[in-house]
């Protein structure tokens, strides 16, 4: 960890990361207002002191709202992320572990899952289903486990033959033996890397899908909803975009970052200054 | 010599294994590649049986197929009463315990994420041998037995150097207290001065521990220090065996004969 908060990319997006955390955290003591009290008397104010990102066309408080729909953007790219990882690492290692049928079976289905469109597969899930952010993180994390799966099968497949795996095999060691101690653990380090890049790209679904109407439903704040009610007044409001826009980009900006320097770190092959 | 009876200790006969490679365009065209070809060898009770030849002449696949790390098409493999082939789960697993292994790349045959303690304590951990209090005493005796320090006991394989590896690796082999060890090429990735401690240590506790060798290696003037018998094999076939001795003095084989002459430094045999 120290390692790898010593790569000037990694240490940027660990800051960017924790400090959307600590507002999405602390959402209810920073807030100056509630997210959904509505005001008549404050409709569609310019951003100021007392409204630091201004107000939408129902009088809410920007600014309230961005923090805590900062709160629904990181829960859904966690548990999302967390999900997909979870059958990816399971998938993977039973792929990767016993090969024969299990494995093709385990790759052909990853391989037609990757040749749909995920964002068009999800669309359609989330149309039968009722929109909401349970719904949306389960969804998302059913689709999106397939990279995982490979990686940790490419590198079950490689450790297997690694001497200190047939050392322990030697030793008596059972099938569970080899998996927990010693094939995964050796194999999380590309996991982790993918893993933050994955929670970046279901940040950015999760705020399509709310823009879209399927995804967090008012008047829960997210900031893909907020860009929705932003539209409607973007030609004399443009608070009510740029705001969540720019948050959406710098969530996603500072995975990313993290998300590569800990591949620059843990892999230094593809390191570029060492 | 280390004093050694005609007793054999394990046996195997006629094993046969067949490598598919996949080639040509959409995998058809496959050639078969024979890595074992009735081979048939046999290991004296506290001898050191050595196995020698080019690389890709099979003698890795033997050292894996005796020890059941890869499955055989054909042949069997005695060893205390059993036939390891035949055995397969838990059976197999019980009798590992006195067949134990130690490989070539000591840097590549340690868990980088393992403490040395855990490493060498495995075997005591997987067969439930003693109580953790004992199983780390045992530990210990075996790392000082091996040249190595307590303080070792909680550092991670990447602080140590390759010399020190593979005393690693040979107390983890060891502690078990195995019949049988079967040594892959174990000094090749060493420097030559390390390589004569390792051999040196191997033969030490080979007498105190009776323990019976197959050594795996290319390296004949290795072999010359440390083996008995010797089984020279080219393309998958064992071409002669028999007594170091022997051979050295009068190979009978012409590729033996290549093998021997190869050796840096030393008088060329007639042919």
């Amino acid at each position: 960890m120290k390692r790898a908060l010593s790569n000037p990319l990694a240490l940027s997006g660990f800051i960017i990361i924790s400090m959307i955390f600590l507002l999405a955290l602390f959402a209810p003591l920073i807030a100056p207002f509630d997210p959904d009290a509505i005001d008549v008397k404050a409709i569609l104010l310019e951003p100021s002191s007392s409204h630091l990102m201004g107000t939408d066309g129902l009088g809410r408080d920007v600014f309230s709202r961005m923090l805590y729909g900062a709160r629904i953007s990181l829960l859904v790219g966690l548990v999302a992320v967390g999900i997909a990882t979870f059958i990816g690492i399971i998938l993977g290692a039973i792929s990767g572990y016993y090969r024969g049928w299990v494995d093709v079976v385990i790759m052909r289905t990853v391989d037609v899952m990757l040749s749909i469109p995920t964002f068009f597969l999800i669309l359609a899930v989330i149309a039968f289903l009722t929109p909401s952010i349970w719904n949306i993180m389960i969804v998302i994390g059913l689709t999106s486990w397939m990279g995982v799966t490979r990686l940790v099968r490419a590198e079950f497949l490689s450790l297997r033959s690694r001497e200190f795996v047939m050392a322990s095999e030697t030793l008596g060691a059972t099938d569970k033996r080899l998996i927990f101690k010693h094939l995964l653990p050796n194999s999380l380090t590309p996991v982790i890397v993918s893993s933050v890049l994955g929670v970046a790209s279901a940040v950015l679904i999760e705020s399509g899908l709310s823009f879209l109407g399927l995804g967090v439903q008012a008047p829960q704040a997210s900031w893909g909803n907020i860009l929705t009610d932003g539209k409607e007044y973007i030609q004399f409001a443009w608070w009510l975009s740029l705001f969540p826009g720019l948050a959406i980009l710098i969530t996603v900006l500072g995975y990313n970052l993290f998300g590569e320097g800990l591949r620059d770190v843990f892999d230094p092959r593809s390191s570029r200054n060492r | 010599m280390n004093p050694t009876s005609d007793q054999h200790i394990l046996i195997a006969c006629g094993l046969n294994k067949t490598y598919t490679q996949r080639s040509g365009r959409f995998g058809f065209g496959n050639s078969k590649v024979k890595a074992l070809d009735d081979v048939s060898v046999s290991l004296r009770a506290g001898s050191t049986l050595a196995v020698v030849g080019e690389s890709g002449s099979g003698k890795s696949t033997l050292a894996r197929c005796l020890l059941q790390l890869q499955p055989l098409d054909s042949g069997e493999v005695m060893f205390q009463g059993n036939n390891l082939a035949k055995l397969s789960g838990h059976a197999l697993r019980q009798e590992r315990r006195h067949l134990q292994m130690i490989f070539q790349d000591p840097f590549a045959s340690l868990n980088p994420r393992m403490k040395v303690r855990d490493i060498v304590g495995e075997g005591l951990l997987i067969h439930e041998i003693g109580s953790p209090k004992e199983q780390l005493d045992q530990v210990v005796r075996m790392l000082e037995r091996v040249g190595l320090k307590t303080a070792d006991l909680n550092k991670y394989p990447h602080e140590f150097s390759g010399g020190q590896r593979q005393r690693i690796g040979i107390a983890r082999a060891l502690v078990l207290e195995p019949k049988v060890v079967v040594c892959d090429e174990p000094v090749s990735a060493l420097d030559v001065s390390i390589q004569a401690q390792i051999l040196l240590l191997l033969k030490s506790l080979q007498q105190e521990m009776a323990l019976s060798y197959i050594f795996i290696s290319h390296d004949l003037r290795v072999v010359r220090h440390i083996a008995d018998d010797i089984a020279v094999m080219h393309k998958g076939k064992i071409v002669e065996q028999g007594r170091v001795t022997e051979i050295y003095a009068a190979p009978a084989q012409d590729y033996t004969r290549n093998l021997l002459n190869s050796i840096p430094g030393r008088k060329p045999l007639a042919a």
